[in-house]
This record gives structure tokens, C-alpha cells and sequence, in this order.
């Protein structure tokens, strides 16, 4: 038994030790907003916030998740009114969107602790996370407005 | 004599199809009355006067996409359609998938898909009369309600409105329904859109930026169980003998069973079934492609381009007037395998019963897959739900002539006789085949004293993608246009009075398909480097010297001129820096890329990428600017990285890590210019693609003076 508590839920989960925290949240919990897409943290499509920081979960044994919060895509806000949602829909960002759950979790991440980033801070923080639509212009774009919604919001 | 490959496949398809019949066809707006019995409409009033739309007492207005959306933005762009015709209010819009049925055939096809480029501008006529039929309904319906002829309403953002009096469309419905629907209803003048042509936000965004949106992988439902499946490691080799009874042991895993690709592990869920697939032991039969070289085969693919192939597109004699010019150009450009890699694993999810077949999946291509799930269940057609689901990337991947990945999932949940989802990895899908031809390109071009091209000879090796497969029929006289399009149909070449262009399609064993931009993927490059070599042989300046010949095409050229006029063209760059141009038309559109690069620490930089598109009419100008970065990004993806290898057989990549794609930090600013246009609408989704290697490579060659013939792209300085 994994006790997990994901988007302020607290859940036993009888799975193995070394499951890996997507297929939990995923194929257990049932959330599906957090993607697949490569299995060996190269591509971010299944980044979630273990205790506030970004991770992989592809690559995460749930043991290692045990006790921790776990925040999801779904679990970032109730009607898509935190400021990176808001800025993804005001500069049309997502094309496919498969990719897009991640983007927006790493994205988040790197505002917590940079509220105001540079480029270079975007290349650092999201070049894990691939796009095959290519739509890094306007993720770019969308984590400087998001920066510019949380200043003027005053929230985090 | 002249003879020419009709190789734009806008044009091929047309004429395929239904003898013709597209013209009539394109005025058709089938009923609603099958998909009724599709959809299981609730019983709520509600107005569907045709396939393609219903609007709901509630005002909700649904749209019914006959093709699917990938990212493309087909999702906004043909409800745009729709709601331009029917005074739609658009906040009031919400979209669909439209089941499988032959109501939604593309447009002189027999066929459900999406491909080509060729949504927008194949629904133009019938979606618009889709609205304008129901615009129409509601207007009698309106006229009747409020006692006044038809001629005395008109209609505004949801409502209808005589003089005084005013109805929502969802208070007409009712009386609409009892109406019969016109046949054919004039459409608005150019002039009076309000919709098409303005920059609109995408309707799918919403559910793509807090998890809500369902693609394939996300199917879930009681009962369903996840299959993993152990595959050939060499395309063509088959089980001898498998050993599941260590796989059977892990604990979640239900069932192992044998389909015809291989063995799959059927579990409570993806986990559980990729550990049983570790441990399964399976003897495999390698068959006839054990030995497939990469290497080996570009030395094949040589040898073929000594010879002459069946040709493609011919006029005067190449040859003689090759013997004749004053000077030539020889040279010979190759390109890789490469695998689509969307960022969704290919899955799918089958349910069997009695009478009714279900299948969710990400798919272009429903009919072929729906007619696949009927052939191997035994069930007809029609007993087949196919739910389309989104689908997290296609470039071509999702639609596979032989229905690969979901006559598979169709074949374990008939084996495993429960619903089943099959799950990919990204190594199974990297390495399971279904790859852009490799290529290999052999061109002798006669020049004149002014270094003008007088002879153009031109032999491409490579599979073909339409042989072996349902569409082999469009293959004529040897040729399959989608080897040649962008070559056979050049315009450099075809104003050459001597020219051939031929054709070598060896078999290799490997499964081949159509990648985002098809033939073009490779012609533009290699078309548009040569122009550069001819240029700088000529000791013209690469803009000026493809203005020359193409003087009498003017949409290449003014996306041509736009292109380098935006981009500064001629104007000076910080030193290490070097600009490249490429203009290629493709799927009816044409486009202009100027790419601006560094080499830094041993890698090729893409600091800038300006992009002129001509589109014809350009219906949502915010979609053609997300279209044009994505297929830039797709297309540097292949130009820097691309490549799949094989060694013994076995592909050599198997993930992002060593399949690499264009990642943030790699990223260039885009820059994209729509040229004001009346004409008819071109494609879009994949126009982009083709410029931008031979771009790339033209702004090597100006800042190394190193010609480089095949990608992806070395750095070199």
C-alpha cells in the first residue's frame, strides 16, 4: 500500500513499489491529463509537482512518492483561471496539446522560483520538454505573459 | 512528345475518385438521417438539417468535423466555415468528431480521412452550404412564426430578425425541424464575411490546457484491460515459439495471447503489461530482411541512380541537350528513413460484442480502419463505431493503408475476448516501421553561357509508399506520384524544353509511409538546393537568380519576394552569420523560407526563420501562422537530426534521446507573412515542411562554402 495525496486527495494505492508514479496517477487514480509519451524522462509529457518540484513521473517509483503531495494537471486550478492556463489561451499555444499538460507544469515550476524569467531561464527549464507541433515560440511567449498575470495578480 | 505524371496529388486524387464526380459531389449535403442512428442523438429538440451540424433548443450549436483533429486546427477552422454561413453566435459553437459514415467521405473520395493538406479547402464549399442551408431553415421557420415572408428577415449572431421582432435560433428549431431542407442556397459575397479571414482563437484549447481532452491513450472505461505487444525485432519475422509462463507470473497480467504481429500481454493495466512482456521468451523467425543494411542500402540506391528508371515527367531530350550546354551540374543528394514520432504513442481501444464493434482511436484514415475491424471480427461495416478520438500528433503516422495499429488491437481483443487498449512504447514506436522513404536523388543539369539551366535530368531512388497497399491503383504507368511530386511538377524543370525526370522504386522490406509533406519532404530540399548550386555557379545572388526563372510564376514569386524582403535579404549580418533561401509550392500552396544560422560549438544555430505563405484565401490567418511555425520546427527536426538506421536488420534509434528532435533551447524566432489573397484556398498543414532544409543548407553553404547533399545537416565551418 502507496499513500499519495494527489491534488489535495489522499489515496491508499495497493500497486507495487516500483510502479511508476504515471501509471498510478494515470491508470489508478484515473487522471489522465498527465501524458505519456517516452518512458525515460526525455520528452516531459508526464511532468506533475512532487511536493512543488517538477518531475518526471515516467521515471518515479511511487515508493519514492510515498507520503508526498502530488500535484497533476488537473489539479492546478478548478476552471483554468491560473495565470500560465490563462496565458496559454490568450496566445493560442496548443496545436495537438498532447505535450501541452507538461509545458504547462514545467512552466509553473519555473515561475514558482523565477517569478520573472529570461529566455535563458526558458531554454533551461522547458527544453525537456518536446513538442513534435513545435509550439515553442508561443510557450515561450505564454510563460512571459503568465509572469506579467502573476505580477499583476499578486498570485503564485 | 511530352509526357507528364500528374504529381500534385490535390489534382490525382480528384480524378480517381468517383470518375469525376467531385464537381456534383461538392454541392452535396447529405442528410442527417443516418447519422441519427450513429450519433444516439438524445431526444431533446433540436434542428440537424444535415451531417454536419445541429443546433440545440439550448442555442448550443455542435459541429461535426468529418476529418480529425491533430493539431492542424481543423477543430476551429471548418466550425469557422459553418458559422460564417449561418450568422452563428461563436461563442455558442462546440465540436465533434463526426462518427464513421459515408456522409462524412472527403469531398470525391470513397473514403473517411484526413490527409493531404486538404480539410480547409475540401470543405469550403460544403461546410459554408452546411451553414447556409440551416440559415436558411431558420429563416422560414421564422418567417412562419412571426407571420412574415422569408424576404423580410435577416439574421445577426444567433437570432433571427424581422422589424421588431426577434428570435434565437434555438426558439426556431422546433418549427425548423418540420421544414424541408432547400437543396442549394446561395452563399455570402467575400465581401460580407465576418468570420473567415479574421485571426480566431482555437476552440480546442480550453480542454487541451487542464487535462480534459481525450486522446486515444486516454480511453478508459470498466473492464477495459491494456495490452502490451511483443513484436518481430525485424520487419517480416514471425513467432516460432513463445514461452509466457515467466510473463504470466507478474502480477496484474490476465492473459498472453498470439495475433498475427507478434504476442501480446494483456493486463489490468500498462505497467503490468509492459513487465509481462519483459519476461516473455520468444523464439522468432527472422525471415528475409535479417540482413537489411542501411549502408548497404544507400549502395544499392547509387547503383539504381546509374541506370535509367520509368519515367515521370519528360519533354524534348535531356540527353542531347545535356551533350550540348555549355557547362554541367552534377550531383547527387540523400536523405534517411524517418520515423512520424508524435508525441502520443500509437494505441488504440477495441471492444467486441455481439452485433457492435467499438474502436477508440486517434486515426486519419476511419473508413479503411472501420472496413479492417469489420474483416477480422466478421462483423458489416456499419456494426463498427469507430470513436475518433484526438490524436496527440499524426504527420501521416495515423494513417496507415494496412491499419496496422488497429487491426492489431482489433486482433487481441478478439483473441484476449475482453476490451482491450493496446499501448505502444515510444520504442515500439520508433522502431515499428512505417517510415518516410530514404531517398536517393541523381541530377545532371545543362547550363548555358549565362549559367541559365537548358537540360535538366533527374533520377530519384526510393520506395513507394502507394505500392502493395489499397491505393496501389493510383500508381500509373510505374509511377508513383508521391516519389516525384515536387520534381515532375517543378517549375524550374517543366520550363525547360529538355528535361526528364525518372524513377527507380527498389523494394527493401520496410514498411514506408506518407511523413508530413510526403514527396515534398525531400524534393523541396533537394530541389532547392540545386537551384542554390546553380546560383552560385552562375555567380548570381540566390534570390535574383530564382526570380529569373521563375518570372512567369508569380505566387512562387511573390512569396519569394516577401520572403526576402522581410527577412532583410542583402543586408548585413553580425559576423559568423549567413542567411539561406528556399521557395516551394506544395498541396496547392506555395511558401518562402529565409533561415538565418551560426555554427556555434560544433552545432548548426537557427537563430531566424522568415516565412512568406500564399494560401489562396486565407481562412483562419491565426491557424496558417501556428501551421507555418509547426511545420518549420517539424521540418528543422528532420534537417538537424532526422534519421533512422538500420544494422542486421534492427532499427538502430529507439527514443527521443538518440531519435532527437528540435527541443526549446534549439529553438528560432519565426516570423510568418501571409500574402493577401482571392484565390481558392490551398492547403496548409503541411506547405510548410519542405523549404526549410534546403534553406537551412543554402545559409551553410554561404557562411562554409560546403555543399551539403544529405541530411540531416553535419556542422561543419
Amino acid at each position: 500500500m502507496v499513500s499519495l495525496t494527489i491534488n489535495g486527495k489522499t489515496q491508499q494505492f495497493d500497486v507495487p513499489d516500483d510502479m511508476p508514479l504515471l501509471w498510478v496517477i494515470r491508470d489508478i487514480a484515473g487522471l489522465t491529463g498527465t501524458k505519456f509519451g517516452c518512458g525515460m524522462a526525455q520528452c516531459g509529457a508526464c511532468t506533475v509537482h512532487v511536493d512543488g518540484a517538477p518531475l518526471r513521473a515516467c521515471v518515479m517509483p511511487v515508493g519514492a512518492a510515498a507520503g508526498k503531495s502530488i500535484t497533476t494537471i488537473e489539479g492546478l486550478s478548478a476552471d483554468a483561471s491560473h495565470p500560465v492556463q490563462r496565458a496559454w489561451a490568450e496566445l493560442d499555444v496548443v496545436q495537438c496539446g498532447y505535450c501541452q499538460s507538461g509545458q504547462i507544469m514545467s512552466a509553473v515550476a519555473l515561475l514558482k522560483v523565477k517569478p520573472a524569467p529570461t529566455d535563458a531561464d526558458i531554454d533551461a527549464a522547458l527544453s525537456g520538454n518536446i513538442c513534435r507541433c513545435g509550439t515553442y515560440q508561443r510557450v515561450r511567449a505564454a510563460v512571459h505573459r503568465a509572469a506579467e498575470l502573476v505580477k499583476d495578480s499578486g498570485q503564485t | 512528345m511530352k509526357t507528364s505524371t500528374d504529381s500534385s496529388r490535390r489534382d490525382f486524387l480528384r480524378t480517381t475518385a468517383l470518375g469525376g464526380g467531385a464537381l456534383v459531389v461538392s454541392f452535396f449535403v447529405p442528410g442527417a438521417h443516418r447519422l441519427a442512428q450513429a450519433a444516439a442523438e438524445p431526444a431533446a429538440a433540436s434542428l440537424a438539417p444535415n451531417a454536419f451540424l445541429r443546433i440545440g433548443a439550448d442555442d448550443r450549436i455542435t459541429v461535426l468535423l468529418a476529418h480529425s483533429e491533430m493539431g492542424q486546427g481543423i477543430w476551429t477552422a471548418l466550425p469557422m466555415l459553418i458559422a460564417e454561413e449561418l450568422d452563428a453566435d461563436w461563442s455558442r459553437i462546440s465540436v465533434e468528431h463526426a462518427p464513421a459514415a459515408p456522409d462524412y467521405f472527403a469531398m470525391g473520395m470513397p473514403m473517411q480521412f484526413t490527409g493531404g493538406s486538404m480539410s480547409t479547402w475540401t470543405e469550403f464549399e460544403r461546410y459554408r452550404q452546411a451553414g447556409a442551408t440551416a440559415r436558411a431553415l431558420l429563416i422560414q421557420a421564422a418567417a412562419k412564426q412571426f407571420g412574415v415572408k422569408a424576404a423580410a428577415c435577416r439574421t445577426e449572431n444567433g437570432s433571427v430578425i424581422a422589424g421588431d421582432k426577434h428570435a434565437r435560433y434555438g426558439e426556431l428549431v422546433g418549427t425548423a425541424a418540420k421544414l424541408t431542407a432547400p437543396k442549394t442556397v446561395a452563399l455570402k459575397d467575400p465581401r460580407d464575411w465576418k468570420l473567415i479571414g479574421k485571426p480566431t482563437r482555437r476552440l480546442d484549447t480550453p480542454e487541451k490546457i487542464d487535462g480534459r481532452a481525450k486522446f486515444g491513450m486516454d480511453v478508459q472505461f470498466e473492464g477495459l484491460l491494456t495490452a502490451v505487444v511483443a513484436r518481430s525485432p525485424v520487419f517480416g519475422g514471425s513467432v516460432t515459439s513463445f514461452d509466457a509462463s515467466a510473463a504470466k507470473q507478474v502480477p496484474g497480467v490476465r492473459d498472453v495471447v498470439q495475433v498475427p504481429s507478434g504476442i501480446a500481454v494483456v493486463a489490468d493495466h500498462f505497467w503490468a503489461a509492459k513487465r509481462g512482456r519483459d519476461a516473455l521468451r520468444i523464439e522468432w523467425n527472422l525471415g528475409p530482411n535479417a540482413s537489411l543494411d542501411s549502408a548497404s542500402l544507400r549502395e544499392e540506391y547509387a547503383k539504381y541512380a546509374g541506370s535509367e528508371g520509368t519515367v515521370a515527367s519528360q519533354a524534348g531530350d535531356a540527353t542531347a541537350a545535356l551533350s550540348k550546354a555549355a557547362r554541367r551540374v552534377e550531383a547527387e543528394y540523400a536523405v534517411p528513413y524517418l520515423a512520424h514520432a508524435p508525441m502520443e504513442p500509437l494505441n488504440c481501444t477495441v471492444k467486441i460484442g455481439k452485433d457492435l464493434c467499438e474502436v477508440w482511436t486517434g486515426t486519419q484514415f476511419q473508413t479503411l480502419e472501420q472496413a479492417t475491424a469489420a474483416r477480422i471480427t466478421g462483423l458489416k461495416p456499419e456494426q463498427v463505431r469507430i470513436h475518433t478520438m484526438f490524436l496527440g500528433g499524426g504527420f501521416g503516422r495515423r494513417a496507415t493503408p494496412t491499419s496496422d495499429f488497429v487491426s492489431e488491437a482489433v486482433e487481441v481483443a478478439k483473441a484476449a475476448g475482453k476490451p482491450v487498449k493496446t499501448v505502444w512504447t515510444r520504442e515500439d514506436d520508433i522502431r515499428g516501421g512505417y517510415y518516410r522513404p530514404a531517398f536517393v536523388h541523381k541530377v545532371e543539369v545543362g547550363l548555358d553561357e549565362a549559367g541559365q539551366p537548358v537540360a535538366w535530368q533527374h533520377r530519384i531512388v526510393g520506395q513507394s509508399i502507394l505500392g502493395g497497399t489499397p491505393f496501389a491503383m493510383m500508381i500509373k504507368n510505374g509511377v508513383d506520384a508521391t516519389s516525384v511530386e515536387g520534381v515532375a511538377d517543378s517549375p524550374y524543370v517543366k520550363d525547360i524544353a529538355d528535361h526528364r525526370v525518372d524513377l527507380h522504386s527498389p523494394e527493401t522490406g520496410v514498411p514506408v509511409l506518407w511523413l508530413r509533406s510526403v514527396g515534398h519532404s525531400h524534393t523541396g530540399f533537394v530541389m532547392e538546393s540545386l537551384i542554390d548550386e546553380l546560383a552560385h555557379a552562375a555567380g548570381k545572388d540566390p534570390v535574383a537568380f530564382r526570380q529569373g526563372l521563375l518570372r512567369k510564376h508569380a505566387r512562387h514569386l511573390g512569396v519569394l519576394n516577401l520572403a526576402a524582403e522581410k527577412a532583410g535579404w542583402g543586408t548585413p549580418l553580425p559576423a559568423g552569420r549567413a542567411r539561406g533561401i528556399a521557395v516551394h509550392e506544395s498541396f496547392a500552396s506555395y511558401a518562402a523560407q529565409v533561415a538565418e544560422i551560426s555554427v556555434e560549438n560544433g552545432a548548426i544555430r537557427v537563430h531566424r526563420v522568415t516565412c512568406a505563405i500564399d494560401c489562396g484565401i486565407a481562412v483562419n490567418p491565426a491557424g496558417i501562422a501556428a501551421q507555418m511555425e509547426s511545420g518549420v520546427v517539424f521540418g528543422l527536426s528532420a534537417a538537424l537530426f532526422g534519421r533512422i538506421e538500420f544494422k542486421q536488420g534492427r532499427v538502430q534509434e529507439s527514443n527521443y534521446h538518440d531519435y532527437r528532435v528540435l527541443r526549446m533551447n534549439q529553438m528560432p524566432q519565426i516570423d510568418v507573412h501571409i500574402v493577401p489573397s482571392t484565390d481558392k484556398p490551398g492547403g496548409i498543414g503541411e506547405v510548410g515542411v519542405p523549404p526549410i532544409a534546403a534553406a537551412l543548407a543554402n545559409a551553410l553553404f554561404a557562411l562554409t562554402g560546403q555543399r551539403q547533399r544529405e541530411l540531416p545537416l553535419r556542422a561543419t565551418s
